[in-house]
């Protein structure tokens, strides 16, 4: 028999209490992450992706609320466990990397501290414990560790503060990591050599990474699998090399025909897709993506498309994948 | 740190010139003059041009300001026109009276509005935070005199409780304790609500940072996050507050003094500025001055040192 996956979501909805009304942020996602697995998620920005992850790790903010689904980690349902429960599951099963690096570190302690902070849970003395976070700071790049334990956040740059995010969730060696766009602040060789290094440390853990990314070339290269989101909902997952390179929804072939990796020749105006993501208040029946699909079909307009498999494990939610209107 | 230290010294050491040369100036345009309140209506020229040498009052005025900083660094502050004692003798003697009521009004008022705060905060719109919302906006709104009037009619008069007047024999700690009771109560009521109010509203602030965030993320234990991670932040706005609040401590002091007949500088003050004695009113109003820059200045120094990005910012 195969191990429950470590996080398994199903049919997840979340919405916002907001001035103008219900938000909408998720409706019905459905996700896997197997053991030992990478799986990518990529989508414009206020698609859901951070709403995702605050639920995985049941910090939603105080407006939001589960409407539908569950999320089940290790085969256990988060949504019954109590508070008690989970801050006992989080930083040692479940670890994360938080987007917006500048002000995901407490302004007024050293970074030292943050760091041994987080292993209170770890019968080592204190000594041993600083002497773990210097060595993790190294592993991600950070030179001259020892010393730098003891200055505060402000003294390091961005892409330093997304290292030490990214070094502080290794810490904890959990089953499952999440990260949230942590290698925005990056340049692009060492957005490289950090993708390697997670790669490798997963390898060494063990654990499963749910990572998430506008930039598909770093999902290509470190993800088993990928999950494109478009407000809100996901419309199509299935293993990299199937949605990179057979994309079946027409959101999909639009965001690769966009990233940078893909364009021939240089411009400083990189194409966007036309349109606007619909208000997710205000939802109108039908596909999410019609407004702004160039294939759509009079179906499009009524009826909420449902998912289509291409190959096994890899699946869309288009109505032009259904059967009868391919044969066409 | 040390940069900063001197920095925000030296700076402090400006504002008091200022002060007090503006001080200087204002206590000049007040109408009336020492010379007359001292030798009376009918002294005789050459006697009120004698005395008005002797203070130093026919010199021009730069000159006069001059005189009186040079004066002030050698520890002299004039004397007293009618008993021609020390005027910096008197205020010595009348400071610890105002330092020990402001003292123990915010020693007592701040750590229970933090108390209250915190607790609001974290158990936001529990009957426990509606109940110290409702309770600190009336205190909020009452001011110092009035809760000093009313303490006194009640406590003192009414049931006898504590001392109405006086500050207590002095050398006798416990009586002197006794007698601080209502007027540190009057002037620090007000100053429970203020804060915890101001705490509430920053701790919710800070509660809603990503980097709390973070620390929940890691499981840390909830009051490390309430008091390590947020309140140690939270309290930096109270702390500049309280800084900038010595004003109006020092006025409500003046109030809640005259009402329980205490000795301290606001009687001084009053006193002092209704029988014209210009060199005890200038002495006195230079220490509340002196008492005011010092205390924005220990703020903003605590400031500095809690929060490095401010002590880096030179
Ligand atoms: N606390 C909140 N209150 C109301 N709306 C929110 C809140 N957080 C996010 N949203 C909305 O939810 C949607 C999804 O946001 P988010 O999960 O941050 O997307 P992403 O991370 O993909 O950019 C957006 O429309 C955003 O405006
Ligand atoms: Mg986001």
């Amino acid at each position: 028999m195969m191990a429950a996956p470590v996080l398994d979501i199903q049919n997840l909805s979340v919405r916002y209490t907001t001035e103008r009304g219900n938000l909408q942020a998720l409706r019905g996602v459905n996700l896997t992450i197997p053991e030992k697995s990478i799986v990518g998620i990529v989508g414009e920005s206020g698609c859901g992706k951070s709403t995702l992850i605050s639920t995985i790790i049941q910090l939603l903010a105080n407006n939001a609320k589960i409407t539908s689904g569950d999320i089940l980690f290790k085969g256990e349902s988060l949504l019954d466990k109590s508070e008690k429960q989970l801050r006992g599951l989080r930083g040692t099963e479940m670890s994360m990397v938080f987007q917006d690096p500048m002000q995901t570190h407490n302004p007024v302690l050293t970074i030292g501290r943050q760091m041994i902070d987080i292993q209170y849970r770890d019968p080592l003395s204190k000594a041993d414990k600083r002497q773990r976070a210097a060595e993790m700071l190294t592993l991600v790049g950070i030179p001259d560790a020892n010393q730098r334990l003891d200055q505060f956040p402000h003294e390091f740059s961005g892409g330093m503060r997304q290292r030490i995010a990214i070094a502080m969730a290794l810490m904890a060696q959990p089953s499952l990591l999440i990260a949230d766009e942590p290698t925005t602040a990056l340049d692009a060789t060492l957005e490289v050599q950090i993708i390697k290094r997670l790669r490798e440390l997963q390898a060494e853990i063990g654990c499963s990474i749910l990572f998430i990314s506008h930039h598909l070339g770093v999902i290509a290269e470190l993800c088993d699998s990928v999950i494109v989101m478009y407000a809100g909902e996901a419309i199509e997952q299935g293993s990299v090399r199937d949605v990179f390179h057979t994309p079946a929804h027409p959101y999909t072939r639009a965001l690769l025909q966009c990233d940078p990796g893909n364009i021939k020749e240089k411009t400083r105006n990189l194409p966007t897709i036309p349109g606007e993501i619909p208000d997710l208040v205000n939802l109108s029946p039908g596909c999410i993506f019609q407004s702004r699909c160039a294939q759509t079909i009079p179906q499009c307009a009524v009826a909420h498309p449902e998912f289509h498999t291409s190959k096994t494990g890899h699946v869309a939610a288009c109505h032009l994948l259904q059967p009868e209107v391919q044969a066409q | 740190m040390l940069a900063y230290t001197i920095k925000r010294l030296g700076l402090s050491v400006v504002i008091t010139i200022l002060a007090i040369t503006l001080l200087f100036l204002i206590i000049h345009m007040i109408p009336g003059d020492p010379v007359s309140t001292m030798l009376g209506p009918k002294a005789s020229p050459e006697l009120r041009a004698a005395l008005e040498e002797k203070m130093g009052l026919n010199q021009p005025l730069p000159v006069q300001i001059g005189l009186f900083f040079v004066n002030m660094l050698r520890g002299d502050l004039g004397v007293d026109v009618f008993t021609n004692r020390p005027v910096s003798q008197i205020v010595f003697g009348q400071l610890p009276y105002t330092l020990a009521l402001i003292g123990t009004a915010i020693g007592w008022s701040a750590p229970l509005g933090i108390a209250l705060g915190c607790v609001s905060a974290v158990r936001r719109d529990s009957f426990i935070d509606r109940l110290t919302g409702i309770l600190s906006v009336s205190v909020i709104a009452v001011p110092a005199f009035v809760v000093s009037l009313y303490s006194l009619l009640f406590f003192a008069v009414q049931l006898k409780w504590f001392p109405a007047i006086g500050a207590g024999k002095s050398g006798d700690l416990p009586d002197q304790i006794w007698h601080l009771v209502l007027p540190a109560f009057a002037i620090g009521l007000s100053w429970v609500g203020y804060i915890a109010r101001l705490v509430r509203a920053s701790m919710l602030e800070i509660l809603g940072e990503n980097h709390i965030r973070t620390a929940r993320a890691f499981g840390l234990p909830e009051n490390w996050i309430t008091f390590r991670y947020a309140l140690r932040l939270a309290i930096l706005p109270t702390i500049t507050v309280i800084g900038v609040g010595m004003g109006f401590l020092l006025s409500a002091a003046v109030f809640t003094e005259i009402v329980f007949s205490r000795p301290g500088l606001g009687k001084l003050v009053i006193d002092s500025i209704t029988t014209r004695n210009y060199p005890v009113v200038m002495g006195s109003v230079l220490f509340s001055t002196l008492i005011f820059v010092a205390s924005t200045t220990i703020s903003d120094l605590i400031n500095a040192l809690a929060d490095p990005r401010i002590r880096n910012s030179t």
